[in-house]
């Protein structure tokens, strides 16, 4: 049949009809944007809500990305949400009354996607206080005590499953607020409190320049945290479940 | 003056028989305690049955801190006469290591604590008065078997006056008595277990009353319904179909709801998602069925005539805008939403009611209904605190409550900034 001849013909009788019901399709599409499904994706649209696919800056702070994170991480910080650890209004009311094994799924959801991560923002740090902050990620600082954060992030600072979140691709307040909240007692993980330890080993001129270096860092495209078994760990700490080593180092 | 002293002498009079009113009505209340001997401990049958009466008593939600060791107190109530810690229940030195089962009993059925001090009533004696002594024993042979945990009682933080111990004597003078649980003869055993369960262990009209200024209810036989002090959820009417009263619902889906905080007629949301996951979800079959047939008596099912508080349709293009863009993906373009996901606002009686508090809270704060045996992966909602204005909130619940022949009255941004309270951060 020709075009000319198929074009005739749907603005005859049966042409209408067909064309009746592809109207009615897109109609039946725009009343529901996306089809319900019975998933633990269309669950958590609560959560992604806020958060967005890469996380997403709000008017009362950051809501940070939880794709890619590890399970162990995230199911801790759901946890430390609904235990308290951490304050955040609207988070301690969501979680209050789920489950263990729910937020299992939930945090293995989201560690589950590959979604990728937008370039860093531009660097408006100086470079010598960046240098700093590279250094101290990079080696830390023995005179203080205080480890290198690969040590515990992974060489890349991409994480380490399944507990320890990558650091990259995250914003410089947010960084910032974490370490700050650590340092003040505004933010708790399960004891013993490792970040906390860091936290207060570090000057607030130290947070700036890790939470500079860290920011401006482009994010390896499929970046996945390190496997674990990269060994011991410099300090204990109660969100993880390995074995701690007898290093020098302050530890409980 | 002879006049000026003899006025003063008479008012002085009235002070000391008004305090000795007070002291002597207060006294009067521990006479019913050696009526009422202890029951003889059977040690294991008598824990797990204390364990199931503490649940259904909620003392969980109360005496433990959020993340912290349960029974072991510290949690913050704040009421509008200042903040009241709830004390520790365990075996511990700083708990109740040195009470006896008189000592437990005495606390429930009196309101005093083990050294004769008179407790401050939002620990819900007024409701649990009326429990068996069998059934506080259970209770108390149960906190006895948990582990013991250190944790010294923090003081309260009440404003003065509320802070004595005289005002809380005027108070209890006043609206409180002790009392026992009375089977009505003329209704089933059955409905006597509801009775017993929602009146006394379950407190609901702790929640579901009105408070007067001094925060008493007119007694725990009312669930009319009220605004909760401090979080301003309101917590709906029993007696009242266009509410929360259950009569026409079957004694399944009210035990549905009990249970999994899920039925096919509601879900829970708020300080009721809370007694569920606390509470009710772990109450046996036969007892939500008791308080199913009780509740479902405090509401007859006639006819209840349309809200007289029909008002005319006011054209709300930009709610309507709000509702298609941020709500309509879940709950649906004709408000339907989806069976045992998204509850349907068109025909929702929750949509309609006044005050509209709990409309407001929801969409502030979204939420997930509890995890429970019946509904172990809840379908969630986001928050829109940080995304709604108060005009927003406003704009998009007074569509949806003049939608889908509901003709509700329309809600003023003032009305939800009163309601946003703490979720405005």
């Amino acid at each position: 049949m020709t075009i000319g001849r198929w074009l005739a013909s749907v603005t005859r009788g049966r042409g209408r009809a067909c064309v009746g019901a592809l109207l009615a399709l897109a109609a039946a599409a725009a009343a529901r944007a996306a089809p319900f499904e019975d998933t633990i994706a269309q669950r958590v649209l609560a959560c992604t809500g806020c958060h967005g696919e890469q996380g997403r800056a709000g008017p009362d702070g950051y809501y940070p990305r939880l794709a890619g994170k590890p399970a162990g991480y995230l199911f801790n910080q759901l946890r430390n949400f609904r235990d308290e650890r951490r304050h955040y209004e609207l988070m301690n009311g969501l979680l209050a009354l789920l489950d263990d094994a729910y937020l299992r799924e939930i945090a293995a959801y989201f560690a589950s996607l590959d979604v990728p991560y937008p370039p860093p923002a531009a660097a408006a740090a100086p470079q010598a206080l960046r240098d700093r902050g590279e250094a101290l990620v990079r080696r830390g600082d023995p005179a203080r005590s205080l480890p290198a954060c690969t040590q515990c992030h992974g060489d890349a600072m991409t994480g380490r499953a399944p507990f320890i979140p990558g650091l990259l691709g995250l914003p410089r307040d947010y960084l910032n607020a974490q370490l700050g909240a650590w340092r003040n007692g505004q933010r708790r993980a399960i004891d013993p409190d490792c970040m906390a330890e860091v936290a207060r080993a570090l000057a607030p001129e130290d947070i700036g320049a890790v939470s500079a270096w860290l920011a401006s860092q482009r994010v390896p495209a499929h970046a996945q945290p390190a496997s674990d078994g990269g060994g011991t760990l410099p300090i204990p700490c109660g969100g993880l479940a390995q074995p701690v080593a007898d290093a020098a180092g302050p530890h409980r | 003056m002879a006049t000026l002293s003899r006025v003063l002498a008479a008012i002085v009079l009235v002070a000391l028989l008004g305090v000795a009113l007070v002291v002597w009505l207060n006294r009067n209340d521990d006479l019913e305690l050696a009526a009422v001997a202890a029951t003889p401990a059977d040690a294991a049958a008598t824990v797990a049955r204390g364990q199931y009466l503490v649940r259904a008593g909620s003392c969980f939600g109360c005496h433990t801190e959020p993340g912290g060791p349960p029974y072991a107190g510290g949690r913050a109530i704040e009421t509008p006469f200042g903040i009241v810690h709830a004390p520790n229940l365990t075996p511990d030195e700083t708990g109740l290591a040195a009470w006896t089962s008189d000592d437990f009993w005495r606390a429930l059925h009196n309101g005093r604590a083990r050294d004769g001090r008179l407790l401050y009533p939002a620990f819900p004696y007024p409701n649990y008065t009326r429990l068996a002594r069998a059934d506080s024993d259970a209770m108390f042979a149960y906190l006895r078997s948990l582990a013991p945990v250190a944790k010294p009682n923090r003081a309260h933080a009440l404003r003065f006056p509320f802070d004595q111990q005289a005002a809380l004597g005027v108070w209890r003078a006043l609206f409180f008595r002790p009392a026992r649980f009375e089977a009505d003869a003329a209704q089933s055993p059955q409905w006597n277990r509801g009775a017993y369960l929602v009146e006394t262990l379950g407190h609901c009209n702790a929640c579901h009353s009105q408070r007067n200024v001094f925060g008493a209810t007119a007694g725990p036989l009312d669930l009319a319904g009220g605004l909760i002090p401090i979080q301003n959820w309101y917590a709906p009417s029993l007696h009242d179909n266009r509410e929360a009263g259950v009569g026409d619902w079957s004694e399944r889906e009210v035990v549905a709801l009990l249970q999994s905080g899920l039925s096919a007629r509601g879900m829970v949301q708020g300080p009721m998602a809370e007694v569920v996951a606390r509470s009710t979800s772990y109450l046996s079959e036969s007892d939500l069925t008791a308080m199913a047939v009780y509740l479902r008596a405090l509401a007859p099912a006639e006819r209840n005539a349309s809200s007289s508080e029909a008002t005319a349709a006011v054209a709300n293009e930009r709610g309507a805008k709000l509702y298609t863009d941020r709500c309509a993906n879940c709950h649906g373009e004709r408000g339907e939403g989806v069976a045992g996901a998204y509850p349907a606002l068109a025909g929702n009686r929750a949509v309609a009611i006044s005050p509209p508090a709990n409309l407001v809270h929801i969409v502030l704060r979204g939420g997930f209904p509890p995890t429970t045996a019946g509904n172990p992966r809840p379908f969630g909602m986001p928050p829109f605190a940080t995304a709604f204005s108060d005009q927003d909130v406003a704009d998009v619940l007074s569509h949806i409550r003049a939608s889908w022949g509901q003709r509700a009255p329309a809600i003023s941004p003032l009305e939800v900034s009163r309601y946003r309270g703490a979720a405005a951060r």
